[in-house]
């Protein structure tokens, strides 16, 4: 079982480095929407330092939609996706194994480059830490409600905005946390509480999501 | 083998077919329709006539008559659309996923009135449309969560696939309301403050409380009449093949709906 998880894992992020171009979208869409706020809201520092946290989860949430369509599609449509369902292995460890992999290709590049971009918004360095740590609880918890999505609008017309429909309102928690923390470091009431509230919630998608996530693929594929 | 023993079971399982249930909705839904304009009548004339005005308010507060019982309806019914969607996908029944399927544009309807009233009353109350209190905002997020529902289920031609899926998402998104709550909650003491608090009201007069209880009766009973004539639509449209069907009479109306 631990084998398949390791071989999945592989296969994806290989297929993902051999097809670098779809990794550098997702950053760049990233890049982009963030560097799109201070010229809509205008570069008052004090403003952009408030706004920062909020900017780069909106932001990193929306990149994490971006690439989820990209998650089973390929695998879909050249019949992959059918053997796992048939494997011997668990759906579920599968379906894990892949979500796995699609943050380590789509999620994890965010919180690398996050602090960088929170520099541009003059976020001070003190907090840089807990931004990126935020970030690594949240981004997994994107990639795993963001599977259920993504299986439940495989190969169904306008796939890309239905998803959003779809998984945007689940998000919510996600986000108001995972911004939320630091802002209560920087109002002095430090994030431990947002942090253990990220954990949390990454528990339980972790739990969860892989589980419905091989569900909404059986009902798709049938 | 099934079919017997779906036959034989108790009188519950017999109208888990659609051919079984159409008629006992039919004359389910004339009644709880019949009731609900009763129970509505008497809890407007008793919100509009009978409860005092308030000191603080005016009449404005009146609209608690359609909000809160609005707003309840909105959230019980996600429950009631989710339970369905679970005992469809348990026992792979059909009628279970149309029932969920026709709860959901009356559940969007009360999210929508909810939230339509509520800014109606918090213009002369608060003296704003909107608010991002917890409240306010799980009700959007609520929205949006039907909205998803009925969007998906829009997208997928095959029914069967449409109830499955539809059920799973009303699912996930059942557990994740009290996790939007609590979250929305959070953020918001967290940002503001109690500025507008909606739990400090102050205790209700004993018919205002009646007022908006008749109310409440008034939209579930109407609730009821309304998702079972939307279901008897649906039955018709997915079973407009089946000889029952042109043979109860009603294959003029299948046509009009097909």
């Amino acid at each position: 079982m631990l084998a398949t998880l390791r071989c999945v894992i592989y296969r994806d992020v290989l297929l993902a480095v051999r097809r670098r171009s779809d990794v550098f979208t997702v950053v760049l869409f990233f890049v982009i929407v963030v560097s799109l706020f201070p010229l809509g809201v205008g570069a008052e520092p004090a403003l952009l330092r408030a706004i920062a946290p909020g900017v780069i989860w909106v932001a990193a949430l929306l990149s994490s939609m971006l690439a989820l369509q990209r998650m089973f599609s390929s695998d879909h449509l050249d019949g992959t996706l059918e053997q796992m369902l048939l494997s011997a292995t668990p759906l579920g460890v599968i379906v894990a194994a892949k979500i796995g992999a699609h943050w380590l290709i789509s999620g994890l590049p965010l919180v690398l480059i996050a602090p960088v971009l929170a520099l541009q918004f003059d976020l001070s360095q003190d907090y840089l830490d807990i931004l990126v740590l935020s970030l690594l609880l949240g981004t997994p918890v994107l990639s795993l409600i963001g599977a259920i999505g993504a299986a439940l609008t495989l190969g169904l017309r306008g796939g890309g905005a239905l998803l959003s429909l779809l998984i945007l309102p689940l998000y919510m928690p996600v986000l108001i946390i995972g911004a939320g923390a630091v802002e209560s470091a920087a109002a002095g009431l430090g994030a431990l509480a947002h942090l253990s509230l990220l954990g949390g919630f990454l528990v339980i998608a972790a739990a969860f999501a892989p589980w419905a996530t091989a569900v909404a693929l059986r009902i798709s594929i049938e | 083998m099934r079919e017997s023993l779906i036959a034989s079971g108790p009188i519950w399982f017999r109208y888990a077919s659609p051919q079984a249930f159409f008629p006992l909705a039919g004359t389910l839904a004339r009644w709880f329709g019949a009731a609900a304009a009763a129970f509505c009548c008497l809890g407007l004339y008793l919100g509009f006539f009978v409860a005092p005005t308030d000191h603080q308010q005016g009449e404005a507060y009146r609209i608690i008559f359609i909000h809160v019982p609005a707003a309840w309806m909105s959230m019980f019914l996600y429950l009631v659309m989710a339970f369905w969607a679970a005992v469809g996908l348990i026992f792979n029944t059909r009628l279970s996923g149309m029932m969920a399927s026709a709860l959901a544009p009356t559940g969007a309807l009360f999210t929508f009135v909810a939230l339509w009233t509520g800014s109606l009353w918090g213009k002369p109350t608060w003296g704003t449309w909107w608010v991002w209190d917890a409240r306010l905002t799980s009700e959007l997020i609520l929205l949006f969560l039907y909205f998803g529902f009925m969007a998906l289920q829009a997208a997928i031609d095959d029914p069967r696939r449409a109830d499955k899926a539809g059920a799973l998402l009303a699912l996930v998104g059942a557990v994740n309301i009290p996790i939007i709550y609590f979250s929305v909650k959070w953020w918001n003491t967290l940002h503001q403050g109690a500025s507008v608090s909606l739990t400090g009201a102050p205790t209700m007069a004993a018919t205002m409380f009646a007022g908006m209880a008749v109310m409440a009766f008034g939209f579930w009973f109407y609730s009821i009449a309304a998702a079972l004539m939307r279901v008897r639509c649906i039955i018709l449209e997915r079973e407009r093949a089946s000889p029952w069907v042109s043979q109860t009479g009603v294959a003029n109306c299948a046509g009009r709906i097909a």
